[in-house]
């Protein structure tokens, strides 16, 4: 029976260090900008900000204005309709986009477009391909069914679509290719395997490709909705919150108050936000700092 | 034959993916190059394809147009420092958080990731309030400052990231061999993170350079507005010169393009993969 006996050797203690060498002295000057930044242009305004939605009359008049309640039923929808549609549409492209043919490699590179091009002009664009009398759409819709096309911005529920289809349109290749990711990362080896065995395409989507994208899949989702809660430019610039301030969404309607000057009535709005947002920030910050 | 209705089935996804990408973007094009009555007309190509717009636009021949060049001018100085400043204080930070372990680092590092997740639409409310106390408000010192905040949690969180994957031993050398710690930074840190450098400056330039709102919150004198806020401004006209409008967003949408494909291979690998850790 032999054992082996590993000699005890004690840990290599670090040299006792003064209490400001040089390296700590520079951590603490390189972290010094970001610091300042957070305590001037973050903390210290959401604090003033909070301090100014402390009176509860503000959430009183909040409740009371008619479009508070709307922005708030037009922000769920946004949420939950939009993005899961997004999403889901990002998922399916994924799988064309990493089909290998040279023609799906340049549409690939085209489909970055809308990510890549600021929103102001191609949200305008669209605003006048909707125009009633001049816009391209209705012109299709007349030469095919001589029929006039809807006033796409002039209802409440059209007009929110279309905000919903701009969103999509503008961040749609920024989550396929997030997907594409995704399922580049997944090995060759499996789908092989599958095919050997004639598993279907959606026996082979069920179980190989869900089962690796699904965190990925959700931890898309909660980010997405984060972020689509401060999409302002979808809303603004397509509809300007109208008509009659129907398709305001919080983030717009929270700017609105500012533009008014009643920013106890803007603080409150967002404050009212927070329980949509804080549970999903504390999601994302328990995936990403861990 | 099997092969043949693979094909049909790519098409059929590839060309209305082609159409529902490029219309919005064709549209624009198209009000560029044609006159008012033809842009109207609806027409797919215009009779006479004119470059007249472009020449109103950079003779800044129409009232909405007056300064057109000084807003270019702007949004490119407002771009240009804002990637730079954020640049410096994003990698200093996580040069400090990831390689010196500063103390206090993690919590940074938590603040910043908070953040980077306060949707923009609703930090803009106070900050606007903040910048009005600080006298910034009217001043570009403003735009570039918000969009520093707003750039750097992220552009921190990816650097972090990006360091952390770096041998220590590389530091253990450097150190040995006597480095201080700015000489670690310059001739060892900052050569090996140069594409995500890359990657991360150029992110914090476009957010800059496309940013709408808070330019449209914070600056208001004519002659400081970037592109953006002057494009906005043609809304509020009711007859707006619309293929003006869309040829001066042609012009605005350009660069930023370009320069996305250009950087394309730093961006793609550099940011996709900061955005969702799977």
């Amino acid at each position: 029976m032999s054992t082996l006996v590993l000699p005890h050797v004690e840990p290599i203690q670090p040299a006792p260090k003064a209490r400001w060498s040089p390296w700590k002295v520079w951590g603490a000057i390189m972290l010094a900008p970001y610091v300042v930044i957070f305590f001037v242009f973050v903390l210290y305004p959401v604090l003033y900000g909070l301090w100014l939605a402390r009176h509860p009359d503000s959430y009183v008049a909040l409740f009371d204005d008619p479009i508070f309640a709307g922005s708030v039923v037009n922000t769920l929808i946004f949420l939950i309709v939009a993005i899961n549609i997004k999403m889901m549409i990002a998922l399916a492209l994924s799988g064309f986009f990493v089909t290998a043919r040279p023609w799906i490699k340049w549409l690939s590179v085209l489909f970055i477009l809308p990510w890549a091009v600021p929103s102001i002009p191609t949200i305008l664009s669209i605003r006048f391909m909707l125009n009633p009398e001049w816009g391209v759409v209705n012109q299709v819709i007349f030469k095919l069914t001589a029929e006039d096309g809807p006033n796409w911005l002039n209802d409440r529920w059209l007009a929110l679509s279309m905000a919903m289809t701009v969103h999509v349109w503008k961040s749609l290749p920024f989550w396929t290719m997030i997907m594409i990711a995704g399922r580049l990362a997944i090995a060759k080896e499996l789908y092989e395997a599958a095919s050997v065995d004639g598993a279907s395409s959606w026996q082979q989507f069920r179980f190989i490709t869900w089962p690796s994208m699904r965190t990925l899949y959700l931890t898309s989702t909660i980010l997405s909705m984060i972020w689509t809660l401060g999409d302002f430019n979808s809303v603004y610039l397509l509809t300007g919150g109208g008509p009659a301030d129907l398709t305001h969404i919080l983030a717009t309607l929270g700017i609105r108050y500012l533009r008014l000057d009643q920013v106890d009535l803007a603080m409150a709005t967002i404050v009212c936000a927070m329980p949509l947002v804080l549970p999903l920030v504390y999601f994302m910050m328990k995936r990403l700092s861990r | 034959m099997k092969k043949a209705v693979t094909e049909a089935k790519l098409l059929l996804i590839g060309i209305p993916v082609a159409i529902w990408t490029l219309l919005p973007i064709y549209n624009l094009f198209l009000f560029s190059i044609s006159t008012k009555e033809e842009a109207f007309a609806g027409k797919l190509w215009p009779d006479h394809p004119t470059l007249r717009n472009f020449e109103i636009v950079f003779r800044e021949q129409h009232h909405f147009l007056g300064h057109f060049w000084l807003q270019l001018w702007n949004s490119l100085l407002i771009a240009v420092s804002v990637g730079a400043i954020t640049l410096l204080v994003a990698t200093t930070a996580a040069f400090a958080i990831s390689r010196l372990k500063a103390r206090g680092g993690r919590t940074v590092l938590n603040c910043a990731l908070f953040t980077y997740f306060i949707p923009a639409a609703f930090l803009a409310v106070p900050m606007y309030k903040a910048m009005g106390i600080y006298g910034l408000l009217n001043h570009q010192w403003a735009l570039i400052l918000a969009m520093i905040t707003i750039a750097s949690p992220y552009a921190i969180w990816v650097l972090k990231q990006a360091s952390d994957k770096l041998p220590y031993e590389l530091d253990e050398a450097a150190r040995i061999d006597g480095a201080s710690p700015l000489q670690l930074f310059r001739l060892v840190y900052l050569p090996l993170m140069t594409p995500s450098l890359v990657a991360i400056g150029i992110y914090a330039l476009l957010l800059a350079w496309n940013e709408y709102l808070y330019a449209f919150l914070l600056l208001s004198n004519e002659t400081d507005l970037t592109l953006a806020v002057a494009l906005g401004q043609f809304l509020s006209a009711d007859d707006s010169p619309w293929e003006l409008l869309m040829t001066t967003g042609l012009i605005y949408a350009l660069p930023p393009a370009a320069i996305y494909y250009v950087f394309k291979r730093y961006m793609q690998s550099g940011l996709t993969a900061g955005a969702v850790k799977a």
